[in-house]
């Protein structure tokens, strides 16, 4: 290699090239300082340490477990457990306050609205949205109409119990007939309702509608459950009719639709689930979304 | 810029290793100028750094009276009257700026500076070598031992070397955790193995890492660790003072008893004898006669060492000085020397020092005491009431960056008609809404909004303003959002 002539020194800095040369313009051979060789070979004996100490090669239906016995999976477990241990002290304040106190603490209250929205993310979202904003059928937790009470007592009531959930025997329960598939209802009555229905809240009412029929109808068969000015029945879940918030929505055929085939939501009932500090985060969470009474 | 002859052990070896061993440097002990700056400088750095963390800065009864202080787990800054919180972490992203303007500045003005003078590598390399001279003797005496064959001196000379290097690095380790903790509480935790396991962690890594990089490793860390070598040396130029062999004068060099014969035949001869000093004495190793070199602290002992000889055989001193590129050329064509400290370069880094500095200045004096944020509910983006009435839900977030408990009200501007409901709210001051916060403290609070029916209109949604009045002494702050309906445009 000595021969080569293309690797002989620069003439400048007398230093040794590579025999590369691009254009005239030389590489110098710098030699590498030899501890940063050693810090390589350090790493890749560090490596070879990890190899052993730690999880490392995939087998057919394993994995070598590692020396230390470390475990991704389990470390998790140890970080909830350490978690809860954190927010022990919170928890049990939250378990022996009353839901009234914890509203009237803004610590408690600020921990039982983090625990809430959180628990609200797992458990209710998928019917009632992610923003409580509910979808058709399923309630806006929102505003201030409540079929069940929106005070917090009855929001736990309802989170406890479920509604129309029949594994708890203290669910709310309650069923709206199906007035148009059993034939209680004329087609033409369920119109004329529907058409009164609409009246109650100022809604428009279709041409040459019979308001009159739609009125006795529904004194004769709503007003039991729905009040005699459509104003709704909490104690059994009857919602308001003569206010701007729709469950189902406000057009005479949806209107319509319910008068024919009846029945109500369903909602489980979460004490079987969710532990009693994580029920009462989440009724205090639903209040303060800003309908609570 | 060539490379030094010291980390190149190579020179003139047609085929070089792939790697080399580090030539071991034995930096002799000088006397002057240079050096007096070194030890004066290395005294107040390490002096503030030791001292620091026990200057006390009284800030009332709710905040540390530590001057310098990052509280990690309260997520707080304090540097004397400064507080900085985290999201005005920018203050150090301007800060750190500034250091590397000043840094710019300093290079176009005299070259590495930072590097010969304030690094903490070079300080902490300084204090090392002079536990290693004190220790082993000087470089002669250190050079001779190291040849000979290990004995029992040698053995012991160097065990208490490297025991006093390791007091040295545990006492910087040691010191560096007191910024993160009350520094007299810490040190009693300390002493009484009272402490977090963090601070024993960050105290053990530190006094590896400098026990290592100033006793072990040394100008190895400047060679090939440190990116700033290479950046400096395009940040200086012809104009600025660096420290420089003037082969004007020094070449050709030759033994002082051929110069002097020399000069009485009339032949030129150059002031350098050759006699290797500035080598001896570099800490680097460098020979500063090839020139401009990465290996280069610029730490002028060079240039202390270059004096003293030229003192012994009467020639003028500083053939090494401070000097400029320009200037070494002028003379040689036999023009007088020129400085030009005042350049566009130098112009350019003092106008952003001055202004960012400025700024930095302007937004530290105007700090908010407390600030709020609003953020609107996403999803739903408004609520319809039973009573068709709409409303708007924002979590709202006040700081109170004071260190005494401050009680504000909360105004919504914007609107017609609104309604505003604070969830967890305490009352109301003057007919506002009334909130009150902790001592250096946040508060997040859910704030509902309630418009009128004139509020639902067609077009765009409604500017509404949050402004918080200190009921104290009436200062506010404010935050923009809007309030949306179903009818205006999304």
């Amino acid at each position: 290699m000595q021969d080569n002539p293309a690797k002989k020194a620069d003439e400048k800095s007398r230093y040794g090239t590579t025999g590369h040369e691009w254009d005239g313009i030389q590489e110098l051979n710098t030699p590498l300082p030899r501890w940063w060789l050693w810090t390589w070979y350090a790493c890749i004996l560090w490596a070879f340490g990890y190899w052993i100490a730690y999880p490392a090669i995939p087998l057919v239906s394993s994995f070598t477990k590692g020396a230390l016995g470390w475990s991704s999976r389990e470390a998790v477990v140890a970080d909830i457990a350490g978690l809860q241990t954190l927010r022990g002290p919170m928890t049990a304040k939250i378990e022996a306050a009353s839901l009234t106190d914890i509203e009237n603490t803004p610590e408690l209250l600020s921990f039982a609205r983090a625990q809430g929205s959180a628990a609200f993310a797992v458990n209710c979202s998928p019917c009632h949205g992610a923003g409580a904003q509910g979808a058709k059928g399923y309630p806006n937790l929102n505003d201030d109409d409540w079929l069940w009470g929106g005070s917090l007592d009855a929001i736990h009531t309802t989170l406890q119990h479920g509604i129309r959930w029949d594994a708890d025997k203290d669910t709310r329960s309650s069923m709206m007939p199906a007035f148009g598939k059993d034939g209680t209802l004329k087609p033409n009555e369920i119109s004329a309702t529907a058409d009164y229905v609409r009246s109650l809240s100022g809604l428009s009412t279709e041409k040459g509608a019979d308001l009159a029929l739609g009125q006795s109808v529904f004194a004769a068969n709503c007003a039991a459950c729905h009040g005699d000015n459509g104003e709704g029945n909490q104690d059994v879940g009857a919602p308001k009719l003569n206010d701007k918030v729709w469950l189902y929505g406000p057009d005479k055929a949806l209107i319509m639709e319910r008068i024919t085939v009846g029945g109500g939501g369903v909602m489980p009932a979460w004490s079987a689930r969710l532990d009693v500090p994580t029920i009462k985060s989440l009724a205090v969470y639903v209040h303060t979304l800003g309908g609570g009474q | 810029m060539s490379l030094a002859s010291a980390f190149d052990p190579h020179l003139d070896e047609p085929e070089p290793p792939l790697y080399a061993a580090r030539k071991q440097i034995y930096p002799q002990a000088v006397k002057g100028f240079y050096r007096r700056i070194k030890w004066l400088l290395l005294a107040v750095t390490l002096g503030i750094y030791y001292f620091l963390p026990f200057v006390r800065w009284d800030r009332g009864p709710n905040a540390p009276s530590q001057a310098v202080l990052v509280d990690l787990p309260h997520r707080r800054a304090y540097f004397f009257f400064i507080e900085i919180w985290p999201q005005e972490v920018y203050y150090l992203t301007g800060l750190l700026i500034l250091a590397a303007l000043v840094l710019f500045l300093m290079n176009a003005m005299a070259g590495r500076i930072w590097c010969g003078y304030l690094c903490p590598q070079t300080v902490w390399t300084d204090l090392f070598m002079a536990v290693e001279r004190l220790v082993e003797g000087d470089r002669r005496e250190r050079m001779h031992r190291d040849a000979q064959p290990t004995n029992l001196e040698t053995f012991s000379l160097k065990l208490l070397k490297h025991s006093i290097w390791l007091i040295l690095a545990w006492w910087m380790g040691g010191v560096w955790v007191l910024y993160f903790a009350d520094a007299p509480t810490l040190v009693k935790a300390l002493a009484t193995f009272q402490a977090e396991p963090i601070a024993y962690i960050s105290i053990a890594v530190l006094t590896f890492t400098t026990y290592t990089f100033a006793g072990l490793m040394r100008e190895q860390v400047c060679l090939y660790m440190c990116p700033w070598p290479r950046i400096q040396a395009a940040l200086t130029d012809e104009h600025a003072l660096n420290v420089t062999y003037r082969y004007d004068r020094g070449e050709p060099r030759m033994s002082l008893k051929k110069a002097t014969h020399s000069r009485e035949v009339g032949e030129p001869a150059g002031d350098c004898i050759d006699c290797q000093q500035c080598v001896a004495v570099c800490p680097t190793g460098v020979d500063i006669r090839q020139g401009s070199t990465l290996g280069c602290i610029q730490c002028g002992l060079c240039i202390d060492a270059c004096d003293d000889v030229m003192k012994k055989i009467d020639r003028p001193v500083r053939l090494i000085a401070y000097d400029t590129d320009v200037n070494i050329k002028r003379r040689q064509n036999g023009l007088s020397e020129i400085f030009k400290p005042i350049r566009a370069r130098t112009v350019l880094y003092a106008v952003m020092i001055t202004a960012i500095g400025g700024v930095m200045t302007y937004a530290l004096a105007n700090r908010a005491p407390f600030t709020v944020n609003v953020i609107h509910d996403r999803n739903p983006i408004f609520v319809k009431l039973s009573d068709g009435h709409i409303r708007n839900g924002y979590t709202v977030r006040i700081a109170n960056m004071l260190t005494v408990p401050q009680t504000f009200t909360l105004e919504v501007a914007g609107l017609h008609e609104a309604h505003i409901e604070i969830i967890g709210g305490e009352g109301e001051i003057g007919g506002l809404p009334s909130i009150s916060v902790g001592a250096d403290q946040t508060r997040e609070l859910r704030v509902l909004v309630r418009a009128g029916e004139e509020d639902d209109r067609e077009g765009e949604p409604a500017h509404l303003d949050f402004i918080l009045h200190d009921v104290a002494d009436g200062r506010t702050a404010l935050a923009k959002d809007f309030f949306r309906t179903p009818h205006s445009v999304h």
